[in-house]
């Protein structure tokens, strides 16, 4: 560490630039001098908290580090200082609520996952028949069914409509009708990309009651429908850009090789835009599988696995943390619930239903996250070597 | 299929659109030969290069009319279907494109394995093997042929390139400009390259560099451009001695004597 600069009137221009830099770490100690000062005037107009004082310390450091940097390295690097201070602290600003929401979920979604009983993984392995009351027992089985049913038929009519919607846009929409076509549909796209989602739940819902004669009627299949119109937009945006990624050179060369347009694309294009085609796919699903709205409307909620898609209601994950919710904390009139099913005897506990909500949000993530995984796994594998 | 065919070129247009880009080609490339174009930059060269074997068309709205005759066939008949014009007549970019995904061996083996038609792993590895000796390439590439095509220098991929085109056997090799973003070494493997290759195809290399035209070629045409938005025109063509030492046209001679370019 340099000893303290004599006091000189000589202009900072004259000193070789690297003799003036500091150690970062001295911005510790004025960050350290923040904090206490804001914890100070935050006391005198007792309004002091954690987050108050955070807030304030930061901002008191970055004003101390600043001015510190200023005397010490001279206007330039203070100005560096003052931005490399704001850039973090904007990230952790905004790193916060991200990090916050993970604990909160793991912390308490866990804790009765691992806690269920009678085995460790039953939360995910029984449904809710006959559980009532406050019963601590019952599990998101036939949520998870029909969360991932319901996604993969979306998915199912989406990802072929989008791709090929894009490859329509990207390869052939080049000129004349086609041209405007493509344009209409660029159109069409931006628009549905902007679709609350219950009003895409009530266009699934209004489609298919109109053929039915029961208007009562729910299906599995009806909430895939109006999950797709939310994916299709998704899956057309990310497509085409990926498509587009391709350098014209690679058709062309296929051209040359007297390749016929349509393997071009699926043995040329396709194949060389799959890395980033299965990454906007697998954003497409995990944007729609934590949907509530469209599936409150069009599939309902039971408390038992239902496989049908084309019969009945099904539960889904999102719809059953928010029916949980709703159910708030129950009444233990004593100590034990019965299962009016199989005569099972269960603990009552007031807070059982909130708990079962934080554990479905926890597996929620859980199987988003394994989506997220699968398909950097995916892209890894698929993605050009550049390797010697 | 492998016999190489004259080029009859008859009262060729070619547009861009509402834009006439070329004007008026009459010319004849023999068969066994090099025929080196050459010209300023914006002429139309690459356009004329890239209709003999209908790419140009890739282009949306781009068009030409007017004969292109390889063997006598007319490659412009409304009948013929481009796709089977373009298996006849190979193309070897300015800018070298295997392809990232493929291995060298697949890269080799696109214009079969693209085109879904089956060979059997033995002749695809005598066919691998003839293809990239035929372009130079085979000692330097036989113990890598699985390794990942974009893992080779500039050059190398350039006569990747080259093996790819000649491995479906075509009649016509088009050259748009191959040398022009390698090194001098590179240059000349691939300027001896085209010597071999004449044997056996017909090749037209268009080329910026006049030096390579006069090193490598047997006749060479001179094209060129009134102003910007005129079209293009083949002003002459002749055998390569005559065109740089004794050309008929004063427009032919200013350019090789760098009076302009």
């Amino acid at each position: 560490m340099s000893t303290p600069t004599s006091v000189q009137t000589r202009p900072s221009v004259h000193r070789p630039r690297d003799e003036r830099r500091l150690p970062w770490y001295h911005l510790v100690f004025t960050g350290l001098a923040g904090l206490l000062v804001a914890i100070a005037v935050l006391a005198i107009f007792d309004t002091l908290s954690i987050a108050s004082a955070i807030l304030l310390g930061f901002v008191f450091h970055l004003l101390f580090g600043w001015g510190y940097s200023l005397l010490r390295e001279g206007p330039r690097w203070a100005t560096d200082r003052l931005m490399t201070l704001l850039v973090i602290g904007a990230f952790a600003i905004s790193m916060f609520p991200l990090l916050s929401l993970l604990w909160s979920v793991i912390a308490r979604g866990m804790t009765r996952v691992l806690a269920a009983k009678p085995t460790t993984l039953s939360f995910w392995t029984e449904d809710m028949s006959g559980i009532i009351g406050g019963a601590d027992a019952g599990g998101v089985f036939h949520a998870i069914v029909g969360t991932l049913l319901i996604t993969l038929w979306a998915s199912i009519i989406s990802i072929p409509v989008g791709l090929f919607t894009a490859i329509f846009l990207v390869e052939y929409a080049n000129q004349g009708w086609k041209r405007t076509l493509g344009r209409g549909v660029t159109f069409l796209v931006d628009v549905m990309t902007g679709i609350p989602s219950i009003v895409a739940g009530l266009f699934g819902l209004a489609l298919f009651i109109a053929f039915m004669p029961d208007q009562s009627v729910r299906m599995g299949i009806m909430g895939a429908v109006a999950l797709s119109l939310l994916m299709i937009p998704t899956v057309v945006r990310n497509s085409e850009e990926m498509l587009r990624l391709v350098p014209m050179d690679l058709r062309e060369a296929a051209y040359a090789l007297g390749v016929p347009k349509w393997l071009t694309i699926v043995k040329v294009v396709l194949r060389t835009a799959i890395a980033g085609l299965t990454t906007g796919i697998t954003l497409a699903i995990a944007r729609v599988i934590g949907e509530t709205a469209p599936l409150l409307l069009t599939v309902g909620m039971v408390t038992a696995v239902n496989w049908n898609m084309f019969d009945g209601r099904m539960a889904t994950l999102p719809t059953f943390i928010n029916q949980q919710y709703r159910n708030g904390n129950a009444n233990c009139m004593s100590d034990t619930v019965t299962n009016p099913v199989n005569q099972e005897v269960y603990a009552c506990s007031i807070s059982t239903n909130i708990d079962r909500a934080w554990a479905a949000a926890f597996t929620l993530i859980v199987i988003v996250m394994i989506l997220n995984i699968v398909a950097r796994m995916i892209s890894h594998y698929f993605s050009p070597k550049l390797s010697r | 299929m492998a016999a190489p065919q004259p080029i009859n070129v008859e009262d060729l247009d070619i547009y861009y659109g509402d834009f006439l880009a070329v004007e008026g080609v009459d010319v004849q490339i023999r068969p066994r030969s090099v025929t080196a174009l050459i010209g300023p930059s914006g002429c139309g060269k690459s356009t004329f290069l890239r209709t003999l074997n209908r790419m140009h068309e890739v282009i949306p709205g781009a068009y030409a009319k007017g004969k292109v005759e390889i063997n006598g066939e007319d490659i412009y008949d409304s009948r013929i279907d481009p796709v089977n014009v373009r298996r006849r007549v190979g193309m070897v970019f300015q800018k070298a494109n295997p392809f990232p995904t493929m291995s060298i061996r697949d890269n080799v083996l696109a214009g079969v394995k693209l085109n879904n038609r089956r060979i059997s792993k033995s002749s695809a590895d005598e066919l691998v093997e003839r293809a990239l000796k035929g372009a130079n390439l085979w000692n330097e590439v036989k113990d890598r042929l699985d390794k990942p095509g974009m893992g080779l220098s500039g050059g190398q991929q350039q006569r990747l390139c080259i093996a790819r085109t000649i491995a479906v056997k075509p009649e016509v090799v088009l050259m748009d400009e191959p040398c022009s973003a390698l090194d001098p070494i590179s240059t000349l493997a691939i300027e001896d390259l085209i010597h071999e290759l004449k044997e056996d195809y017909t090749i037209v290399i268009v080329t910026h560099n006049m030096q390579q035209a006069s090193r490598v070629s047997d006749r060479t045409g001179f094209f060129n451009i009134a102003g910007t938005g005129k079209p293009g025109h083949l002003i002459e063509i002749d055998d390569t001695d005559t065109i740089f030492t004794n050309p008929s046209n004063k427009q032919t001679e200013d350019y090789i004597s760098g009076r302009f370019g």
